[in-house]
Parts: C-alpha cells; sequence; structure tokens
C-alpha cells in the first residue's frame, strides 16, 4: 500500500476483483491478451495487448500479479501528469532502451490501428498507421537525430496541452 | 462482453492514457459516475440457508431478478434480508454464475425443477457454460421426449369423441384394437387366418405319403383342393380387410405408399395372378416362382406384434451402422477373394475358377460359417484364409453393438411408454377418487347450510352452532369459491340427495341454497375469527332470513368488522364474488333488493367504513316463492334498490380499481 497511491479500501475491492477473475493471483500474457481482446471484438487487440502486458509486467516475469497490476493502476488513476507519461513511453519504448525509434512507434502505431478492426469510417488506409507515426516524429523529434527521448517527449506532449484528457480517464 | 471481464475494464480504460501522445483528436470526455455507493453486502435467505455477496456481485447482470429491483419484492425489512422460499440447492449453482460468470448444471438435478427455477430467477438456460451444456441438452431432449410421448398416448387414448364419422371410427378401430370389441374381434381374426395361410403354405410342401405309383408327393399336391380352398379363404379375408382399410384410411395416397400396405399388397397379388392365367401353361413356372410372395403374409403380423414393429424400426433407424456394416464387408470380401484366387491358381483341381467363385469361399469364411465345401489347398491359400477368417470376426464384431444399443434405447423406451400408460391410470384413480371426496364435502356443507336454513326457521338458535362442521378456513373459502362459480353459470353441482336436488329446482332455488351456505360460510368464518363479535351479526342474521344477495354482502361487511386479518385471499374472493355479482347483475331481474333494506341500513354505516368499500351490492336475483321466503320482512322501497344500484355502480368502478 505504501507504493500505490489507492487506500486500503481500494486495494480490497481491487484485490478481490483481481483474485476472483485469475484465481491463481497469476495472469500470463495469453489470458491477458484474451481478457484484453474481449474489450474490442471488431479489432485485433493481441499486439496491443502485447505490449500493454510488457508495459505492466514491470519485474519482467513473463506473468502480472497482483503488486505488477496494482502498481500500473495506480500510476495511471493517481499518478501525476509526468508519472502518467513516463509510464506511456515506456509503453512506446518496445525494448526500454530509453529512446522510442520510428520503427517501435510504427508498430505500436499498427497494434492500435489494428484494435479498430477492418470495418472503420473512413475506411482504413494501409498507410494510415505510417501517416500517423511520421506526424508524430514531425512533432516529437525536436533535435531529428530519429529516436525520440523522454526528455522530447515530456516536453512536446506538456506543450501540445492534451492532457486535459488524461484526468477525464480515471 | 461476459461480466468476468467487467473487472478488468478499469484496467484497460486506465492502460488507455497510452494512446493520449499519438491520438490526433482530444479524446472524448469520460462518463462521470453516478452513485458511487460504496460496496455492501447483501444477504440472501433462500429457505432458512444464508447466502452472502456482494451487491456488485449480483449487478452484473441487471436483467435478472437478482441483479435488478426486482428483488426488492422480496426484501424483508425485520430482518435485512433478501428471503426466497426457493431451492437452495439450486440457488447455489445460480449464485455462483453471478461469482464466476458460468452457470452450471448439476447433475443430479432435475432438468424441469432446475428449469423452474431458472426461470423463476430470470436467467435464460442458454447461458449454461460449455461443460454442462451438453448434459443440459440431453436431459431435456429426453424430458421432451417423454413429454410428447405422454401427450400422444394421451391423445391417442382420449375418451369418445362423438363427432367422429364412421369412416373415422373404422380407420381408429383398424389402428387400434383396443377401442372396441368388434376391432378386437376383427384383430384376432385377421390374426389367426395369417396363421393359417402361413402354415398352409409350409405345409403345403411337405411330403405326405405315396400315391400308387411310388412318387413322394408333397401335400400340396395331393390334397390340391383342400389347399386351394384354404388358400381362396385366405386370400378373400386378407383382401376384404386390405379393402377396408383403403377406404377408412384418412389419406388414401399416403396409405397406399405406407409399407404395410405394400405387404398386404404382395401377400395377396400371387393368388389373384394365379387364377388369371391358369389357363397358360408356358407361364405356370413364373407363376410357382410367385407363389415364393406369400411368404410376405408373415409380415403381416408385424401389425399385432409391437416387438416386431420395434425391430423393423430399430433396422431403419440404424440405416447407416448397417450401410456402413455392409461396406466394409464388401470390401473385405473382394480383397480376401482376390488374394484367395490368385494363391490359389496354382494348384490343382482347386475350387477356386475365379474371383467371383472365391466370393463365396470369403463369406463363409468371414462369417465363421465354414461349410467345407470350398478349402485351400496350397500353403500360402491356408495362410490367408486363416487371415481372412480373424478379420472377418472384426469387422464383424464393429456395427453390431451400434444396431443392438439403438434397439434396446428404442425397446426401452416403449416399455417406458407402457409402464407411464399404467401409472397414469392409477394417477387419474387417485385424482378421481380426490375430486370425489372435496365435492362430497362441498355437498355436505351445502346441505349443513340448508339444515342450517331449517333450524334457523324453527327458531332454534342454539343449534346452529352444533350443525355447523369444523371445517377450516380453506376449505369454506373453496366452497365460497364453488359457490360463486355455481352462482356465476347458473348450474349447479349435482347431490345425491333427492330432497336436496338442486339440479332440476329453478334458480331462485338455487340462490337459497347458495344463500344458506353462505350463511353458513359467514358463520362459520366469522366464528373461527371473532368469537366475540358474534352476536350482534347473529341477531341481524335472524331478521334477514331472505335468501337475498344481500347476505353477501354482509360477508363482506362482516369481514370488515371483524376484520383485521382479512387475509388477501379472502378479499380477493370478496373481490371475485363482487365482480360476479356485479357481472350476473343485468342478467337477473330485480326486487329482491327491496327485501335486503333492513338488513342493509343497519350494515350500511359499517359498510362505509370498510375497507372493501364494495360492501353492498345488491344482485336483484329473483323472487323466491318458496316457502321460506314468506316469513321474510316485507319488502322496503324501491326508491332503496336504485340508492343501492347507484352504490352498486360506483361499486363496481372501485372493484376495477382495486
Amino acid at each position: 500500500q505504501a507504493q500505490t497511491k489507492f487506500t486500503k479500501k481500494e486495494l480490497q475491492s481491487l484485490y478481490r476483483g483481481f483474485k476472483s477473475e485469475c484465481p491463481s493471483g497469476r495472469v500470463d500474457e495469453e489470458t491477458f491478451t484474451l481478457i484484453y481482446a474481449q474489450f474490442f471484438p471488431q479489432g485485433d487487440a493481441s499486439a496491443y495487448a502485447h505490449f500493454l502486458f510488457d508495459a505492466f509486467d514491470a519485474d519482467g516475469s513473463g506473468a502480472l500479479c497482483f503488486e505488477d497490476f496494482v502498481g500500473g493502476l495506480s500510476v495511471l488513476l493517481r499518478g501525476t501528469v509526468q508519472e502518467k507519461l513516463n509510464w506511456a513511453f515506456n509503453l512506446y519504448d518496445i525494448n526500454k532502451d530509453g529512446c522510442i525509434t520510428k520503427e517501435e512507434m510504427l508498430e505500436i502505431m499498427k497494434s492500435i490501428y489494428d484494435m479498430m478492426g477492418r470495418c472503420t469510417l473512413p475506411a482504413l488506409r494501409d498507410s494510415a498507421p505510417a501517416e500517423h507515426v511520421e506526424l508524430f516524429f514531425q512533432k516529437m523529434d525536436r533535435n531529428g537525430d530519429g529516436v525520440v527521448t523522454f526528455e522530447e517527449f515530456l516536453e512536446t506532449c506538456q506543450q501540445v496541452r492534451r492532457l486535459g484528457g488524461f484526468g477525464a480517464t480515471s | 462482453m461476459a461480466a468476468g471481464v467487467a473487472a478488468w475494464l478499469p484496467f484497460a480504460r486506465a492502460a488507455a492514457i497510452g494512446w493520449m501522445p499519438v491520438a490526433n483528436c482530444p479524446m472524448p470526455l469520460a462518463p462521470t459516475e453516478k452513485n458511487k455507493r460504496q460496496d455492501e453486502l447483501i444477504i440472501l435467505n433462500v429457505s432458512g440457508r444464508r447466502f452472502q455477496t456482494w451487491r456488485t456481485t449480483l449487478e452484473r447482470y441487471p436483467d435478472t431478478l437478482l441483479g435488478s429491483t426486482e428483488k426488492e419484492f422480496f426484501f424483508n425489512e425485520d430482518t435485512k434480508e433478501y428471503f426466497f422460499d426457493r431451492d437452495p440447492e439450486v440457488f447455489r449453482c445460480i449464485l455462483n454464475f453471478y461469482r464466476t460468470g458460468k452457470l452450471h448444471y448439476p447433475r443430479y438435478e432435475c432438468i424441469s425443477a432446475y428449469d423452474e427455477e431458472l426461470a423463476f430467477y430470470g436467467i435464460l438456460p442458454e447461458i449454461i457454460g460449455d461443460c454442462c451444456y451438453e448434459e443440459y441438452k440431453d436431459r431435456k431432449r429426453e424430458n421432451a421426449e417423454r413429454l410428447m410421448d405422454d401427450n400422444d398416448s394421451e391423445n391417442n387414448q382420449e375418451g369418445s369423441m362423438p363427432s367422429l364419422s364412421f369412416r373415422q371410427t373404422m380407420w381408429r378401430a383398424f389402428e387400434n384394437p383396443h377401442t372396441s370389441t368388434l376391432a378386437l374381434v376383427f384383430y384376432y381374426v385377421t390374426g389367426f387366418f395369417i396363421a393359417v395361410s402361413v402354415i398352409t403354405n409350409v405345409v403345403e410342401t411337405v411330403p405326405c405319403g405315396t400315391v400308387p405309383g411310388n412318387k413322394e408327393l408333397p401335400c400340396g399336391e395331393r390334397y390340391a383342393v383342400a389347399f386351394f380352398c384354404l388358400d381362396t379363404a385366405c386370400v378373400m379375408i386378407f383382401t376384404v380387410e386390405y379393402l377396408l382399410r383403403l377406404f377408412a384410411a384418412p389419406s388414401r395416397y399416403r396409405f397406399i405408399r405406407s409399407v404395410m400396405s405394400i405387404i398386404d399388397v404382395v401377400a395377396i397379388m400371387p393368388y389373384y395372378i394365379g387364377l388369371v392365367m391358369t389357363n397358360n401353361e408356358d407361364v405356370s413356372g413364373a407363376f410357382v416362382t410367385l407363389r415364393v410372395f406369400r411368404v410376405f403374409r408373415i409380415f403381416k403380423f408385424s401389425r399385432h406384434s409391437q416387438g416386431l414393429r420395434i425391430l423393423g424400426y430399430t433396422l431403419k433407424s440404424c440405416a447407416s451402422e448397417l450401410g456402413f456394416l455392409l461396406f466394409s464387408l464388401t470390401m473385405a470380401i473382394i480383397i480376401f477373394a482376390t488374394v484367395m484366387f490368385y494363391a490359389e491358381k496354382g494348384s490343382s483341381a482347386s475350387k477356386f475358377t475365379s474371383i467371383p467363385a472365391s466370393f463365396w469361399y470369403t463369406i463363409v469364411t468371414m462369417t465363421t460359417l465354414g461349410y467345407g465345401d470350398m478349402v485351400p489347398k496350397t500353403i500360402a491359400g491356408k495362410i490367408f484364409g486363416s487371415i481372412c477368417s480373424l478379420s472377418g470376426v472384426l469387422v464383424i464384431a464393429l456395427p453390431v453393438p451400434v444396431i443392438v444399443s439403438n434397439f434396446s434405447r428404442i425397446y426401452h423406451q416403449n416399455q417406458r411408454a407402457d409402464k407411464r400408460r399404467a401409472q397414469k391410470k392409477a394417477r387419474l384413480a387417485r385424482i378421481r377418487v380426490a375430486k370425489t371426496g372435496s365435492s362430497n364435502a362441498y355437498l355436505h356443507s351445502k346441505r349443513n347450510g340448508l339444515l342450517n336454513e331449517a333450524l334457523e326457521l324453527t327458531g332454534s338458535t342454539e343449534d346452529e352452532q352444533h350443525m355447523t362442521k369444523g371445517t377450516s378456513l380453506i376449505e369454506s373459502q373453496h366452497h365460497h369459491l364453488l359457490h360463486c362459480l355455481e352462482k356465476t353459470t347458473g348450474l349447479s353441482y349435482l347431490v345425491d340427495d333427492p330432497l336436496l336436488s338442486v339440479r332440476t329446482s329453478t334458480i331462485k332455488n338455487h340462490e337459497f341454497i347458495d344463500e344458506q351456505l353462505f350463511e353458513q360460510n359467514c358463520m362459520e368464518s366469522s366464528m373461527q375469527n371473532y368469537p366475540s363479535s358474534r352476536s350482534p351479526s347473529l341477531s341481524s342474521h335472524h331478521g334477514l332470513t331472505t335468501s337475498c344477495c344481500s347476505r353477501r354482502n354482509k360477508k363482506t361487511t362482516h369481514l370488515p368488522n371483524s376484520s383485521v386479518p382479512a387475509t388477501r385471499l379472502r378479499s380477493m374472493q370478496e373481490l371475485s364474488t363482487i365482480h360476479i355479482q356485479c357481472s350476473e347483475q343485468p342478467s337477473l331481474t330485480t326486487s329482491r333488493s327491496s327485501l335486503n333494506m333492513k338488513s342493509d341500513d343497519g350494515l350500511r354505516p359499517n359498510c362505509k367504513t370498510a375497507q372493501i368499500t364494495t360492501a353492498i351490492i345488491s344482485i336483484p336475483t329473483p323472487p323466491a316463492l318458496t316457502p321460506e321466503g314468506e316469513s321474510r320482512p316485507p319488502p322496503s322501497s324501491p326508491a332503496h334498490s336504485t340508492n343501492i344500484s347507484t352504490t352498486t355502480t360506483s361499486n363496481i368502478v372501485k372493484v376495477s380499481a382495486l
């Protein structure tokens, strides 16, 4: 409890929910993917779920335990803006090397678009993820070195002030 | 979305933060949480067994009883728990459904009880988890078949339907020999003739001793005339039967196409063909072969034997297994015949002259018959021969159990059907006894009512209390209900006692007797409930010896007087009574109402305060011309009756509002 920002009661109800969903107390990637896929029935959420799983699995154990779960949730729901951005950066940085390359970004973008599925309006173009990535990189990559570091990321996001949306998701 | 993953939803929403930085458009606002309640434990008391769970667990499925506000109907204020008067065992499964999202079907539960419970809690059976769904479906199908069987046999054994045409009766007689004695006679006669015909066919060919000339003749030729006569008689009977069936069949075309009719035709055709062709000697050979078809008469027995029919039905239903058996046998035969032919080709004087000739050997060996007319002589032939016989056993043994199990299942179904019919007969008999018992009770109480009336007239009121039997509250309410029904239809239940034979008397008598019963009921009920407040009402009873419907009103007013535990049932009965009475109003002529005046006045104030405000509804009934009526108080003003009618109309409204 000391590490998270939840109260005791909240932790209790979270744990109860977690334990009743997976009685064994640990969620492996397959199960996680299955569960996450149920929220997006039209598309294929497996790729994004993989990335999410990696982001949540802080200790790299291959399975989510309650600590991972609750740690991630506490950042996302109760963390400061910086912590949240840190988490998002961590998500995008697939190989966790501290910077986001274009390929990593493209992968993430593709996985997000995959979740939407084929039946979208306007129709999905195959080049859409790539275009989106281009846009993103133009905004983020200040020094133009082809990768986005955490500082650049932080700066851009704070500037753009889309952060008002962050509070609404908790 | 399964409720199981609903718990992960906040997780997924939180993870959506990951989309933020790359989003093209600003995110929509999140929905605000309305009434964020602290999760609380609720107690569910099911027949004494207490289950506890979180409120949110139950609310996962808001379209069921437990998940919606419907459960508030079962909330017990005193103990602050939800009480359900249902089976706790099944409830365990249902609560587990809320907890885990999977509905299981326990094997030991009866399928219909389980279905009922599911219906009660508003859960669709389609949600049953895969692990238990097959079992559920199987049991349900079995049950449905059983019900269908029941219905079928019910329909078949329905009592006389008077509107059957002659043709239909004949058809029914043919299909079910048990429906009438004539049908039974016909059934046995045809059976006898079938047997005679088959036996003559058999005996015809037996060598019957010699004729001078040293030739052994079969009986058929020796006693040709006798056999011919027998044959003629049988065929005539069969023809007549066939024509009758054809006439009676509801759908002639379908009948002609049915198996039994084809057998019939094939059985009698040879005779007629023989009649036609006796003059032509050339085709007499063909004629003789046609006689073979006479053996088909034995199949006519299948109408008479249930077992034969089952066998036939089994074979039909196992058609695919039989087909497979045949096909695999054919394959094996061809293979082994070829092998044996080539193996025995070398040996001299071998009987295996060609592959088709080896077929015979293969079949005989595979079915382990082993006639020995064809035997392999070479070593290779012997080896392959032994392999052949071993494999034969295997190939035949495989599909046979399937057929056997099918037969056994169908046979047992039939046994079950018969057993159920017997049980049903016993059950119906029991029900009849119970019914007569209760109707006897009703009539008995009616009789008591009459006796009470007689006693009243003579003024000996003290004996009333003795006369009233100790019928229970339920019984008296039941009798009241029967009474209302009598009133509605204008008929009456048949009374054994000729003195009280009501059927033949007029409506007024009905009223009269009914009133007495009511009176008795009122008295009984009031007596049971409120011995204290008896006397004033009793006295007013005396004043009113009329058998008018105001008595009914009195009954209702009594209740409010005495009344607190006007149980819901009773009040509903009152309402129904009153409703019935209102509906009867237009049909009957007025006037009795005038007689009610005296009592009505006295009762009015009571009625006004009554909760059941439909207090005074006077059903205008025909004036009682019976002698008892003379003792009634003189009629009052008609104005009173109009008064009453207005209250009636207003009361009618109140009835519906209630």
